[in-house]
């Protein structure tokens, strides 16, 4: 397989993947509010630093209010983590490497992306937010499970599976920091009720509140949220199963000491620390440090399996 | 409302599928029929349906605009099929195999012992201002003799019912895969009329492109590699590269994707390391193929691929200087260059053609230039052209001045009307303009597509296909009479 392929389906699958887990993002902040007692309200900021994109939003200089926030992430075109320029770019990606995949996985990513743009203004209202949001999530999985039924077990299955847990991996770190960071103020943490809800909120967000209930806990407390979607190797969205995926995807290449090493010591990190007895601030560290684990491990795939940079992108 | 074909009128045109008001051509009556009996509102619902398939099924083209850059379009196409008789097209198929036998002749004969200038009957000068000569193929042998593997012909037909080819082109043909596209597309929409009618398929194009691409390697493979090389993704026939690549199960690669080595073979970079590759479908221009040889300044291409398609090594199609055919004056002497090499007569008439080069032809043209359409020797996609009838007094002047500093350049052809074909115009059909681009391939046995792509002027009364320039297309169907 090409070098400049396995590089775009890998990034394809990110960008995918990286749309799905903004959606899930603004829902669970949007279901929070509304959940949330009136007269206390959540704030949106933290969203902005939690995907990672403060540098984009400063250019915005707009109050950061619910409006302005949900706009920045969902459909506002230069920023290039929206929603929308995500899927734009997952497009690009796929028209380049339209042979390799599935056909109707070109029809089923166009479809998406016309749905984005479609609807990105009544996405961007309250009454139409949710069908939005819905939408996004639905259409990526579509995708997701088109790729995993029909597509040939080849590189290519392995540079997309690689790309989608990776950028799985780093949102469900994203969003259990939306509970870690102040999205209350310190002393209505206090408060056991709006504690609880707001992880129950964060299990749905990754779709594992009912995993969790049957499988680990009634009770849904902090420590043992922690440990289940940081841990819990049964549990897709877990940020163990997805290492192992990109673990087993890596196997499956050629040249592969250098992936292999940066993977492992990710995982290395995982299992050394007691992630249910982390405070506050010691679980914002630790995030930020299986993010850079994280970025390691990119660079590793970059150096062996990608195509060198364009003499263009390096002068700039 | 039914639709009603009382008022179709293409005036003084042929009209492809209509003999006059009301009045189908015996091959298209049960379609004629089919729409007759057509309720207005629906006509315009499966119109919306063919739209609405092609948008997600992202068939789409590549257009520049100065304002917005680059942007990928739907590809426009009218549901309405253009239906010709097997018994005509059998002899048009024949008359394209002869026509790019000799042009491969030609071009043959061009770079080794240039034996049709010698004998007279191509003229010296013409060669020695071609744009698309290329000095560095001198000498070379590509297998079977073989240039212009893959060659796009225009063809139309005259208010007299006449089909003439009104240009080659053989250099990077397109819409091959627009015209198998067509065909899924309006199997969507009107699978009905399949059931009535039998057109011959198309599908079977990517076959027989692979077959004539792995007849370009020497080596003994079970699967020589084959690569389509593009441009990227900002040309305008991207969606093209792409889809043959994908048809053929081959790679589709950029530039920067291969590299020439020590060994003077091309390599392709993939996760695994290099890999060879024999044969190449290029769909860059000669002069961004290899900075070593051409323009260096060129990105696109593969330093060395020449070395290596001279040493053998690889496989390139069409092969590097094949375009020194697709020039308007030479297309002028297609009939004496296939009279020359195959001692026939064509089986394809040109359209008439004064070559400004000639003093005389030049003289009627300088006189006649309100009646002429007047044609550069190497722009492609309707460019830099004059048509009389339509021009400003200021324009002809400015073509005049043009003819007289450079008449070898510039070729004349009398304005035809070209036909008409009925067209979904709201909710009512309209004729329209067409051509038609079948493709022919030329590998160990030549081939040629069923029909081709039939393009469409949707404007009113507008003679421009170019999808480029707002031309759409219809799927065509060649079908056997009595079937």
């Amino acid at each position: 397989m090409l070098s400049r392929v396995a590089e775009n389906i890998y990034w394809l699958a990110r960008y995918v993947e990286r749309a799905e887990n903004t959606a899930r993002l603004v829902r669970v902040n949007s279901h929070l509010v509304l959940d949330t007692p009136s007269g206390i309200t959540p704030g949106w900021e933290p969203l902005v630093d939690i995907t990672g994109l403060r540098y984009y939003w400063s250019a915005v200089e707009r109050e950061a209010n619910e409006r302005n926030v949900v706009r920045f992430l969902i459909g506002d075109t230069n920023n290039p983590g929206s929603i929308l320029r995500s899927l734009a770019a997952a497009r690009e990606n796929c028209r380049t490497v339209r042979e390799i995949l599935p056909r109707s996985a070109w029809e089923g990513l166009n479809e998406l992306y016309l749905f984005a743009k479609e609807n990105v203004q009544s996405g961007l209202t309250k009454g139409g937010r949710d069908h939005f949001l819905d939408g996004i999530i639905t259409g990526s999985q579509q995708l997701t499970g088109l790729f995993g039924s029909v597509m040939y077990r080849d590189e290519a299955w392995e540079f997309a599976r690689i790309g989608r847990n990776l950028e799985r991996a780093d949102m469900t770190t994203r969003i259990i920091d939306v509970r870690s960071t102040d999205l209350f103020a310190d002393d209505l943490l206090e408060s056991r009720s709006l504690d609880t809800l707001q992880w129950i909120s964060v299990l749905r967000s990754l779709s594992g509140y009912q995993a969790y209930r049957r499988h680990v806990a009634i009770r849904v407390s902090r420590s043992e949220v922690l440990d289940f979607l940081f841990r819990h190797s049964m549990f897709p969205r877990s940020f163990m199963h997805c290492l192992d995926a990109v673990d087993e995807g890596i196997g499956e290449l050629a040249n592969n000491g250098r992936a292999l090493r940066s993977i492992r010591s990710l995982k290395r990190k995982l299992n050394r620390t007691d992630v249910a007895s982390l405070n506050q601030k010691g679980l914002h560290d630790f995030i930020d440090d299986l993010q850079r684990g994280i970025i390691t491990l990119h660079s590793s795939m970059a150096k062996t399996y990608f195509p060198p940079p364009l003499p263009m992108e390096e002068a700039s | 409302m039914p639709i009603e074909l009382k008022d179709y009128d293409p005036g003084p045109f042929f009209d492809e599928m209509m003999a006059g008001k009301n009045r189908a051509r015996p091959i298209a009556k049960e379609l004629i029929g089919l729409f007759r009996k057509m309720d207005s509102e629906e006509l315009a619902a499966r119109q919306a349906a063919a739209d609405m398939a092609i948008k997600e099924m992202g068939i789409t083209f590549t257009v520049y605009s100065e304002n917005d850059g680059m942007i990928d379009r739907s590809w426009p196409f009218d549901i309405v099929p253009r239906v010709i008789d097997k018994a005509e097209w059998d002899i048009v198929e024949a008359g394209l195999k002869q026509r790019v036998k000799a042009l491969n002749m030609f071009i043959d004969d061009l770079y080794h012992d240039q034996k049709i200038i010698k004998d007279g009957v191509f003229p010296k000068e013409v060669l020695a201002d071609s744009k698309n000569f290329r000095p560095q193929c001198i000498g070379v042998n590509p297998p079977h003799g073989i240039w212009a593997h893959i060659c796009g012909s225009d063809l139309v037909r005259d208010d007299k019912g006449t089909i003439y080819v009104l240009e080659d082109n053989l250099r990077v043909p397109s819409g091959v895969s627009y015209m198998l596209e067509n065909r899924l597309v309006t199997k969507r929409v009107f699978p009905e009329l399949f059931d009535s009618y039998n057109p011959l398929p198309v599908g079977d194009y990517p076959t027989q492109l692979y077959e004539t691409l792995t007849c370009l390697t020497s080596r003994q493979l079970k699967r020589p590699k084959v690569a389509v090389l593009t441009p990227g993704i900002y040309n305008s026939a991207y969606f093209e590269h792409a889809y043959l690549a994908m048809e053929m199960g081959a790679e589709l690669v950029e530039g920067r994707d291969l590299f020439v080595d020590k060994d003077d073979c091309v390599y392709m970079r993939t996760v695994s390391g290099a890999q060879r590759v024999d044969v190449i479908y290029r769909r860059i221009d000669d002069e961004f193929i290899d900075p070593e040889v051409f323009r260096d300044d060129s990105i696109l291409g593969v330093p060395g691929l020449m070395r290596a398609w001279k040493a053998g090594n690889v496989g390139l199609a069409n092969a590097p200087g094949a375009g020194v055919a697709d020039d308007k004056v030479v297309y002028a002497f297609v009939p004496e260059i296939i009279r020359y090499y195959l001692d026939e007569e064509p089986g394809i008439p040109n359209v008439p053609t004064y070559r400004c080069m000639y003093p005389e032809e030049r003289e009627y043209v300088l006189e006649h230039i309100e009646e002429l359409v007047i044609k550069p020797a190497n722009e492609s996609g309707g460019y830099g052209m004059l048509i009389g009838p339509r021009s400003t007094k200021a324009e002809r002047r400015e073509f005049q001045k043009l003819i007289k500093r450079n008449p070898r350049n510039y070729i004349a052809q009398p304005t035809l009307g070209i036909s008409t074909v009925p067209t979904v115009v709201g909710e009512t059909l309209e004729p329209r303009h067409v051509d038609l681009r079948p493709f022919i391939l030329s590998g160990r046995t030549p081939s040629v597509t069923t029909g081709g792509l039939t393009r469409v002027a949707l404007r009113k009364g507008s003679l421009v296909v170019n999808s480029s320039q707002g031309g759409g297309s219809k799927d065509t169907w060649i079908v056997e009479s009595g079937s």
